[in-house]
């Protein structure tokens, strides 16, 4: 299992492997948003921890259908389905291989994200946290989009049509923490939803992404 | 570590393609499948190799003793051949691929690209995988795919070698490869019209 998530970053930091493409794409829709409603500091700073979010969740949107069509193009899902490796422990090591590469980067760079929508300063740590706590689910969520989709020729647009919808209980108390935080409001209420998202599709599902990924197979 | 094939039916797309089929591949012995395209070699292989379910009867082979190799080899293009192989020993629990990089004749491509390669050494590459895997079951689709015959040669010692040792081997193969054993041949068990679609299948939806 090491090795698949070391083989897995390794392929990420090559060429062609994507990394980056995420943390880029965080940073157009930030800036675009300023030109598109206008430079009104006061309205960016009431905006500025939802579209934070938003624009975090399309950044991991972009690379999701690359966790597993990737390794089913080349056959080594085959093999790996062959190998030691549960398929369980395949997709999770996949979803946190993807967490690593897309989620991390884009929990680091939002603080300075923030600073051109005019986050309000004590609105850091709590967009920081609720991108922490909220992108695992993200990664974990999708790798069950892409374990749904794979072998599907051009899944792309189809994993995002089914992941999506379940990308909004996440969405809303993540954005709901960052944006009581920004306010100084009492933030117990989102973080402890949130995290409860989290931790309840990390522990269940990987199985339902491997008993996809075994109908898929066949 | 014998391999048994009882009465296997296999289904492909939801249609019954081969019924029937009874073998034994006991250790040390080898068995070569043929039969025309589309006549359900690879799904019978999928089946064998735990990736179906079998439609009817029953397949038995000791756990986690089966390596298989399909059409395609499983190589990641940014990674070096060296690295390639390291990934699938650490897969399978080993750490020693040198054995597996000299009887393929990899030794001066070690550092290459596994995108760099031609068509002919990815295969060599993909079959230098079975070497690292340990396992003594070994169920290839196609092996010598692209190979020219100073590899096919190689590949025959290779399979050769790993029967003497006590493994088993199945293949589908069209080509000779000058190894002692077993030939059968899958055309007579193809599927009747009676059999047809199987209600109730359920096939991917989307």
């Amino acid at each position: 299992m090491k090795a698949l998530l070391l083989r897995d970053l390794k392929l990420a930091f090559r060429a062609g492997g994507g990394f980056g493409l995420g943390i880029a794409f965080f940073l157009i829709v930030v800036i675009l948003v300023p030109f598109s409603v206008g430079p009104e500091s006061s309205l960016l700073t009431k905006i500025a921890p939802g579209i934070l979010w938003l624009g975090a969740l399309l950044a991991c949107l972009l690379s999701l259908d690359r966790i597993l069509a990737l390794d089913w193009e080349d056959g080594t899902l085959d093999l790996v389905a062959t190998s030691p490796l549960p398929l369980e422990a395949v997709v999770s090591v996949k979803a946190l291989a993807h967490w690593l590469t897309t989620g991390v980067p884009l929990v680091v760079a939002a603080p300075l994200f923030g600073v051109l929508l005019n986050l309000p300063a004590e609105g850091y740590i709590w967009l920081v946290t609720s991108l922490a706590l909220g992108t695992p689910a993200l990664s974990v969520i999708g790798t069950f989009g892409a374990a749904l989709t794979v072998g599907i020729k051009r899944g792309g647009l189809l994993l995002s049509l089914l992941i999506l919808p379940l990308y909004v209980p996440t969405l809303i108390f993540g954005a709901e923490l960052a944006r009581r935080g920004a306010e100084g409001q009492a933030v117990s209420t989102p973080l402890l939803m949130l995290a409860g998202i989290t931790f309840g599709v990390i522990a269940l599902l990987p199985f339902a992404s491997a008993a996809v990924l075994r109908v898929n197979l066949r | 570590m014998t391999l048994r094939v009882k009465n296997v039916s296999v289904a492909r797309g939801g249609v019954a393609v081969l019924e029937g089929i009874t073998f034994d591949v006991p250790p040390g012995k080898g068995l070569i499948l043929k039969g025309p395209n589309g006549v359900g070699k690879t799904t019978l292989l999928r089946t064998v190799a735990g990736l179906q379910p079998a439609f009817k009867g029953t397949i038995e082979a000791p756990e986690e003793s089966i390596a298989y190799a399909a059409h395609s080899d499983g190589l990641k293009a940014m990674l070096t051949v060296v690295e390639n192989l390291k990934f699938w020993a650490e897969v399978f629990g080993k750490s020693d691929i040198s054995a597996a990089i000299e009887g393929f004749d990899l030794v001066d491509l070690q550092d290459r690209l596994a995108g760099s390669l031609s068509a002919g050494q990815k295969r060599r590459l993909g079959l230098a995988r079975l070497l690292v895997t340990g396992r003594p079951i070994w169920i290839l689709d196609e092996p010598t795919v692209s190979l020219d015959t100073a590899s096919v040669a190689l590949f025959a010692r290779a399979v050769e070698q790993h029967l003497q040792s006590g493994g088993s081997a199945l293949l589908a193969t069209h080509i000779e490869l000058g190894l002692n054993v077993d030939i059968l041949d899958v055309g007579p068990f193809r599927a009747t019209a009676s059999e047809g679609a199987i209600s109730g299948y359920d096939e991917a939806f989307l």
